[in-house]
């Protein structure tokens, strides 16, 4: 468990970081909390000969909650999202995905950014920002971009950012309605089984809109839009849910690891969504 | 001198002898970071050895090419089995009688086998020397099942069949096929079949208690240092028996045992993943002896799980016979043990399957038969007891669910099947059919009353009432009630039948008492996390009548340390316990002379009470042990030497049996697999009890780990031979945040034949609980048709159990 020798950067500005990366191209590496990147480069899964550390690149810390958006830094932690009052009220989903992600040690370490950069299928972050409909704002050698987390993942470690380019922000409308992340681990500190975030809104008796996404079940999150849409219109009834679990099933892809059996994680994806449905709803 | 407390109380509670909770003396250390474990040893010079390993389960090596790793920087050698073998040193015995590739030899026969050793100047140089060792594979057909094996053309071991083709004897015996190891039996197998060919009821299941590792928080390790002046040879290391490995460190290298001091530090657990030798340890040594300077080898995470000491792996099949009141008249256990690709079994020599003939359990069970299959796979060697006696954990598993299955065969309730079966008090000592002495017991007493603290009538109504509910579609969740009883072997043992590579299991305890009345006890034993410092020190504080504060304990150090087989398998306080006692009696014999010579009256006229010598009758005229300690050595007694020393070697006439009676109840998310323990029950009945406060700790560290092993933690290959449960992503190790609310109770039943009564702890929790947690999970399922699965009861397997008996629908 020993990474392959590399050389450490710890640039004082974005300018020093992108200059690093201009130069190596593939070769370089950001880093954030290190605990995903880490871990791969002492498997020696990852090769990163130059190492661009991101602590001392300032302006990346910052959460921002206006009344229609929220705007959290790349560097902000998973703690200092459990940690964030205003975030609480503004969007309570994202403290209660926090709390199931890794343990304590692990969120005093790993980022917001470093989550939805990475491009793991099993981190909880990515499916989250797909479900409230966020925009990653990435910045290169051109200047600025923001990029929707819907658009954002290709395939396992593959995404719509460049390797020169660093992610600085994640922006987010202010979610509206009831809300709901659930996630059947094996135990802590673990990758979802199956997880499911869901924002319903409900006027009246009725669901008029609802968005979903599922995490580590296809080798990317998986938005849902049929699954939310079978629930908008409806009293998210039992044959709504329903409707919607099917909908969900149609869109992910799981594959078999020492988790379970595919037919065990399709049962599973399905158990979760139905809680998480009927916990947003109960909350909406 | 004066005496500095008055009444009897007060003189008792200042010993902190035994049964008291006295504080652990080593948590000091432990909790300020200050202990000293391998990893923290550095000398000057030191160098670091570490592993090519093979990706591959089972290949040829066409060839090593060591250049390019020669050149990395600070790499300094790189040793294959070429090198070794001048030496003979390419393989090595191991403790079960078969031997072991030090460095693969020509083939490789486990995914992780050790290759090549780079050494390098620091860990972070080997480490690249690895990347840079270039070995030619050519890929062998894998065989991970050991059925299969035992049918295949495939010869794993070659080195174990003749030129002509035929199949030498192993070290137990005939073996059947090139891929088998032994067969070894118990007990009468001709009436066994008899009683159960006649039998009213018969209930039969096969079952597989998985693969796992023991996994200790520190990995094993060692530091070699060859001092070429004088020739010694000192080794630290993660050795749960430094003595034992002393003596074959000395058989195999022909270095002079004197010239050899092993030294255990502190160790972060053993488990028992910590008692055999590694090929790490023989590289470290010979990379010593090549380079000069001092080497250190210590494994990874992935590298302790994926190569040194597993435990378990025991495929089980049963048939139990009964009346049709439920009295068991018969026991048949068939075994196929996946050994891996070497024999490296940490038992004594005579019992190849451990004591997996204890597998009656603590049942009256008047007729049985007990046949062990050996046989070689492509997966690691080990083999160990994980907080067990030898194989004890599988026999209680396999009985305890041969119960539970019976129970559902009689449509009985299976805590009452148990009482009808118990070998009652009266009979011990119990000689059971399998052939073992068990020493002491009271089991109605302990059931009943472990049955009546959680209600047991009341648990099972409210099962009832779940499973109505569930029915109805009123809920998705089933309640399973865990029962299990187990009755140990530990304290290994009497040296007629327990040795290990011929090295008799004794122990030892040599006390030196100071002239200001402390003491420094040594013994051949060496905690790993279980507080002998703190135990045995009040072991002696009750026989000597010193304070436990005043006793230091030490261990691991060969060089001053009496010669003793070290801590496994309970066995440190059964054997080196008594041991102690025994050692602080014969001080306490000397010292009552010379109490009496300084009392002037005779021997017998004084007599031992607390902490001193008081003249028979008249308790106002007495001696303190402090008192006599100082006399003994500066004041000349007639007849008497100076001084104030003992030393006892202990060879245990028998066994000890503890025994306990668990429960848990659980509840069980129907469409998930997801459980949640909503209590646990455990009762110890370890006999005499030394230290309460350690004892509950061992509980729950000990059902800590069976909690793992029941619902989780399995070493898992896939048909290549690969490991797939290499990190702690995958092994489940529980944390504080898995681990359920544990109430720990006792009765106590003393072992009649040890000097104290005691009979160990360490493991029963362990051995009791793996069969608990699973049978709750189980017993959730039997209302629905479940008669048995198997373990790891992870959230997918107890899915796939509901999905089976139709709960999805
Ligand atoms: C034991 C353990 C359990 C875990 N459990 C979970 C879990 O349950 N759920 C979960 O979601 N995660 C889990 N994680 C992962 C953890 O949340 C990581 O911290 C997170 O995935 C990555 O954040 P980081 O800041 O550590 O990123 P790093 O490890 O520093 O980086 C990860 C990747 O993202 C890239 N990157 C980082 N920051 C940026 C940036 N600003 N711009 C562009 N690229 C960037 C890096 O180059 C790297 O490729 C676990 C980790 C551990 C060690």
């Amino acid at each position: 468990m020993i990474p392959a020798a590399f050389e450490y950067y710890r640039p004082k500005d974005m300018a020093g970081v992108l200059s690093i990366l201009e130069e190596h191209g593939d070769d370089a590496r950001v880093m954030a909390g290190g605990h995903s990147l880490i871990p791969m480069m002492k498997l020696r899964m990852a090769d990163v000969p130059h190492l661009i550390d991101l602590q001392d690149v300032g302006g990346m810390s910052d959460i921002a909650v206006t009344a229609d958006s929220i705007r959290i830094g790349a560097m902000v932690t998973q703690h200092d999202i459990i940690d964030h009052d205003g975030l609480a009220s503004a969007a309570p989903i994202l403290r209660e995905a926090a709390l199931q992600i890794a343990d304590p040690q692990v969120r005093y370490m790993g980022t917001v950014g470093g989550n939805v950069a990475n491009g793991d299928p099993g981190n909880d972050m990515p499916g989250l920002m797909q479900c409230l409909d966020a925009a990653f704002t990435v910045v290169g050698a051109e200047g600025e971009r923001d990029i929707p987390a819907r658009d954002f993942y290709e395939a396992a470690y593959m995404t719509a950012r460049e390797d020169e380019e660093v992610l600085t922000a994640v922006m987010i409308p202010a979610p509206q309605g009831g809300y709901a992340y659930e996630k059947q681990k094996r135990k802590i500190g673990d990758y979802a089984t199956a997880a499911a975030a869901v924002q319903i809104v409900k006027d009246g008796g009725s669901c008029v809109s609802a968005s979903i996404a599922m995490t580590n079940l296809s080798d990317t999150p998986i938005y849902s839009e049929d699954a939310g849409a079978a629930l908008v219109g409806t009293s998210v009834d039992d044959a709504a849910i329903k409707a919607a679990i099917a909908a969900m099933l149609g869109d992910i892809d799981p594959t078999e690891d020492n988790r379970g059996p595919v037919a065990f994680k399709k049962h599973v994806a399905g158990v979760i969504l139905r809680r998480a449905i009927e916990r947003a709803w109960s909350r909406a | 001198m004066k005496d500095e407390v008055d009444s009897r109380e007060d003189r008792v509670a200042n010993l902190k002898g035994m049964g008291c909770s006295r504080k652990r003396v080593e948590d000091a250390r432990f909790t300020q970071g200050k202990g000293n474990y391998v990893d923290d040893v550095k000398l000057d010079g030191m160098l670091f050895g570490d592993f090519v390993r093979s990706p591959y389960a089972h290949a040829r090596i066409k060839s090593i090419d060591t250049e390019a790793a020669l050149k990395v920087k600070g790499v300094l050698a790189v040793l294959t089995a070429k090198d070794l073998e001048p030496l003979g040193l390419h393989w090595m015995p191991t403790l079960a009688g078969d031997k072991q590739m030090v460095l693969a030899d020509g083939k490789v026969l486990f995914q992780g086998q050790e290759v090549a050793f780079v050494v390098a100047e620091d860990r972070y140089a080997a480490a690249d020397g690895i990347e840079a060792v270039e070995v030619e594979y050519e890929e062998l057909e894998v065989i991970v099942d050991p059925f299969k094996a035992m049918e295949s053309d495939v010869v794993l071991r070659e080195d174990l069949v003749a030129e002509d083709g035929s199949l030498p004897d192993g070290a137990h015996g005939p073996r059947k096929h090139h891929n088998h190891i032994f067969t070894w039996e118990a007990g009468d197998k001709e009436p066994t079949e008899e009683v159960i060919a006649n039998a009213e009821v018969v209930a039969e299941e096969s079952m597989y208690y998985h693969r796992t590792h023991p996994c200790p928080l520190e990995t094993c390790g060692c530091v070699a240092s060859m001092d070429k002046v004088n020739g010694k040879l000192t080794l630290w290391g993660t050795f749960q028996a430094p003595h034992a490995i002393r003596t074959v460190v000395s058989l195999i290298s022909g270095i002079e045992e004197h010239n050899i001091r092993v030294i255990s530090p502190d160790i972060g657990g053993g488990f028992g993943n910590k008692v055999g030798a590694y090929p790490g340890y023989v590289c470290s040594v010979v990379a010593s002896i090549v380079t000069g300077k001092p080497v250190k080898w210590i494994e990874d995470r992935m590298d302790n799980l994926m190569t040194t000491a597993f435990a378990r792996d025991y495929w089980m099949k049963g048939r139990i016979s009964a009346t049709k009141e439920g009295k068991i008249t018969g026991l048949h256990c068939h075994v196929t043990a996946d050994h891996g690709g070497f024999d490296a079994c940490a038992d004594p020599t005579k019992f190849p399957a451990g004591f997996m003939n204890i597998c009656t359990g603590s049942y009256d069970i008047p007729t049985a038969f007990l046949e062990v299959d050996g046989v070689y796979t492509n997966k690691a060697p080990g083999g160990v007891s994980y907080r067990c006696s030898f194989r004890v954990t599988e026999a209680v598993y396999f009985i305890e669910r041969m119960i539970e299955v019976l129970a559902i065969e009689l449509n009985m309730d299976a805590a009452e099947l148990r009482r009808i079966n118990f070998i009652k008090k009266e009979q011990f000592p119990y000689t059971a059919a399998l052939g073992w002495e068990y020493d002491s017991g009271d089991y109605h007493t302990a059931w009943d009353k472990a049955l009546k603290t959680v209600d047991y009538e009341g648990l099972r109504a409210e099962q009832a009432q779940r499973v109505e509910d569930f029915k109805a579609g009123k809920t998705r969740s089933l309640m399973g009630i865990g029962l299990s009883f187990f009755t140990e072997i530990v304290g290994a043992g009497p040296v007629k039948n327990c040795d290990i590579l011929g090295l008799g299991m004794f122990d030892s305890c040599e006390i030196r008492i100071h002239p200001t009345g402390s003491a420094i006890a040594r013994l051949g034993t060496i905690s790993q996390g279980q507080g002998h410092a703190t135990t045995f020190a009040q072991i002696l504080a009750s026989e000597i009548g010193l304070p436990a504060d005043s006793i230091t304990i030490e261990e691991g150090d060969t060089d001053t340390a009496p010669y003793g087989l070290g801590t496994y398998g309970s066995r440190s306080t059964p054997v080196a316990g008594a041991a102690t006692a025994m050692a602080g009696r014969k001080i306490r014999a000397k010292a009552q002379m010379i109490a009496a010579y300084l009392l002037e009256v005779h021997d017998d006229d004084v007599e031992f009470d607390v902490d001193r010598f008081v003249v028979k009758g008249a308790p106002e005229r007495f001696k303190t042990m402090k008192e006599i300690a100082f006399a003994a050595y500066n004041q000349a007694i007639p007849g008497i030497e100076p001084g104030l020393e003992a030393v006892s070697y202990y060879d245990p006439p028998n066994m000890t049996y503890p025994f306990g009676a668990y429960i848990c109840v659980m509840d069980i998310d129907v469409d998930t697999g997801v459980t949640d323990i909503r209590r646990f029950y455990a009762l110890d009945d370890c006999g005499t009890r030394i230290n309460p406060m350690i004892i509950e700790g061992q509980v729950h560290g000990g059902l800590t780990e069976a909690l793992a092993v029941a619902l989780g933690q399995e070493i898992a290959y896939d048909d290549m031979g690969n490991v797939k449960t290499g990190t702690l992503m995958d092994f489940f190790l529980p944390t504080a945040w898995e681990v359920p609310n544990y109430e720990t109770d006792y009765t106590v039943t003393p072992s009649p034949h040890h000097p104290i009564g005691a009979k160990g702890v360490g493991e029963s929790p362990h051995v009791g609980g793996v069969p608990c947690f699973s049978n709750a999970v189980q017993d959730a399922f039997r209302a629905f048709g479940n008669r048995h699965t198997n373990m790891p009861h992870d959230h997918w397997r107890i899915w796939k159990t509901a999905n089976e008996l139709g709960l999805h629908d």
